[in-house]
């Protein structure tokens, strides 16, 4: 492979380097200073998404049967990957925080699961577009494309529940409860290809993909794994925070003098 | 006394409720019976309700079931009862079996009150076993019943949440409403490519796996309630 299909790559690394640099500089640390664990993770996760996706959507060679449409799929399938992975540790972490109580797991339950509905929905976006040229149409009442509407709906509720409910030990019980009862309909969607007779591809093995997009598919899911660690890490953060507010003892009541 | 013992006088609780106050049921009968009219009124072609009956069934049950479901927790919670049974003790085992039993019969009772008004309204052919049919039925109301108990709880208990239950509920019975509408409708017109019994194993499944977990779930709730 010629050095100059690296390029993209090596650009977003420059551009990573500095946004890092500029970021430094403006909250007046060192300009070299490293930043955030999770942020190393999520830059490197960023250049190289950039990289192996300019090899999907552009490099590679176009697909036997269904020739550059099938580009959409080195995107659709590591964003459903993910989504599904994201799902699946919300529920762990549910019953982590149901078994130990720690309230840790489900500041990370909140966060997983808003992170797994972002990759669910673009799933669901890219599968239509990836429809559209294929099937003819951007929605058929196909059992993937109805599990996964359904899988986001569910775990939509879960936030909706963790919304509306005042008291922080009851919010975490129920949203716990309400993630594991979602898992579910993750297990379903994943699933559906076999139960029912659908049109979507059945689950991407090793056997079924040729070499050279295996590699690039584990690549491109690698690089949104590393990006989705950083966002799950950020939100909980922002989370953390929240609850720390809420824990915060009132402000004295000025007094007038 | 083990938490199995105490099952019974908690379903006879609920359904003695039930019965002292049969303004409720009967108003889900009511409720479903609208529900009905408004699906013929919906479908653009009178020939079309013999094909869509089956669905109606099922539509007609899921929607009552968010109006039963509430009202079963309700009760509970404007007189403190539930409370008062943890307190006493029964076991949050007992209370959650005892509860979704009671529900999944006043669903049942529905249904029975639903299906033939559906068969004189939409005209569908019983070609099938009407013993499969309450079969199906009976796998329908119990999938609904578990894993809508469980949920009723949660969202009667938070201020301005119960407008939620179908939120939560809707997404996680997808599976139910799809096995047992597509089953009644094979009862309905006839199963020719023998697919009844894959939709009754769907059934089967889903409340294998609600039946056992949700009780559990449902003491977390309680034990932080």
């Amino acid at each position: 492979m010629d050095t100059a299909s690296w390029l993209p790559g090596a650009i977003a690394a420059f551009l990573a380097a500095g946004a890092v640099i500029a970021a430094n500089l403006r909250s007046g640390r060192p300009a070299l200073s490293l930043p955030t664990w999770d942020r190393l993770v999520g830059l490197l996760g960023l250049v190289l998404l950039v990289q192996f996706q300019y090899r999907g959507l552009f490099a590679s060679p176009p697909e036997r049967m269904m020739g550059e449409v099938a580009r959409i799929m080195y995107v659709h399938v590591p964003v459903a990957w993910l989504a599904m992975l994201t799902f699946a540790f919300a529920c762990l972490f549910a019953l982590a925080h149901l078994l130990s109580g720690r309230g840790v797991f489900d500041l990370l339950v909140e966060a997983t699961v808003e992170v797994g509905i972002v990759l669910a929905i673009l799933t669901q976006i890219e599968g239509m577009l990836f429809a559209r040229p294929t099937w003819g149409v951007y929605w058929t009442w196909d059992a993937r494309l109805v599990s996964t509407a359904v899988m986001t709906l569910a775990f939509m509720g879960v936030l909706s529940l963790r919304g509306v409910v005042s008291d922080p030990e009851k919010r975490a019980t129920w949203t716990s409860v309400t993630a594991i009862l979602a898992t579910s309909s993750m297990v379903v969607t994943y699933m559906s290809v076999q139960w029912w007779r659908s049109i979507h591809q059945m689950q991407s093995t090793p056997e079924t993909v040729s070499g050279p997009m295996k590699e690039l598919w584990r690549a491109n899911a690698v690089a949104l794994l590393l990006v989705t660690i950083w966002l799950v890490v950020e939100r909980y953060r922002l989370a953390e925070a929240r609850a720390r507010e809420e824990r915060a003892p009132p402000l004295p009541e000025a007094e007038v003098t | 006394m083990s938490w199995l013992s105490q099952i019974g006088p908690v379903v006879g609780k609920e359904l003695l409720i039930e019965w002292r106050d049969r303004s409720r049921i009967s108003g889900l009968f009511v409720f479903s019976a609208a529900l009905l009219l408004m699906i013929a009124f919906a479908v653009p072609k009178v020939s079309l309700l013999a094909d869509v009956a089956g669905g109606a069934v099922w539509l007609g049950l899921l929607l009552a079931s968010t109006r039963s479901l509430d009202q079963s927790f309700r009760v509970e919670m404007e007189n403190g009862s539930l409370e008062g049974m943890v307190l006493w003790p029964v076991d949050p085992l007992a209370i959650y079996y005892g509860k979704a039993i009671a529900n999944a019969v006043v669903l049942f009772l529905v249904a029975t009150a639903i299906v033939p008004l559906v068969l004189v309204l939409y005209h569908p052919t019983v070609r099938g076993n009407v013993g499969t049919l309450f079969g199906i039925l009976t796998l329908g109301v119990g999938a609904l019943a578990a894993p809508g108990t469980l949920v009723a709880a949660l969202t009667v208990q938070a201020r301005g949440a119960s407008a939620l239950l179908p939120v939560l509920l809707f997404p996680l019975v997808v599976p139910v409403v799809l096995a047992a509408a597509r089953a009644t409708t094979l009862v309905f017109e006839g199963d020719p490519m023998g697919d009844l019994p894959r939709w009754i194993a769907l059934l089967a499944a889903f409340n294998a796996v609600h039946w056992s977990i949700d009780g559990l779930l449902f003491t977390r709730i309680v034990d932080e309630g």
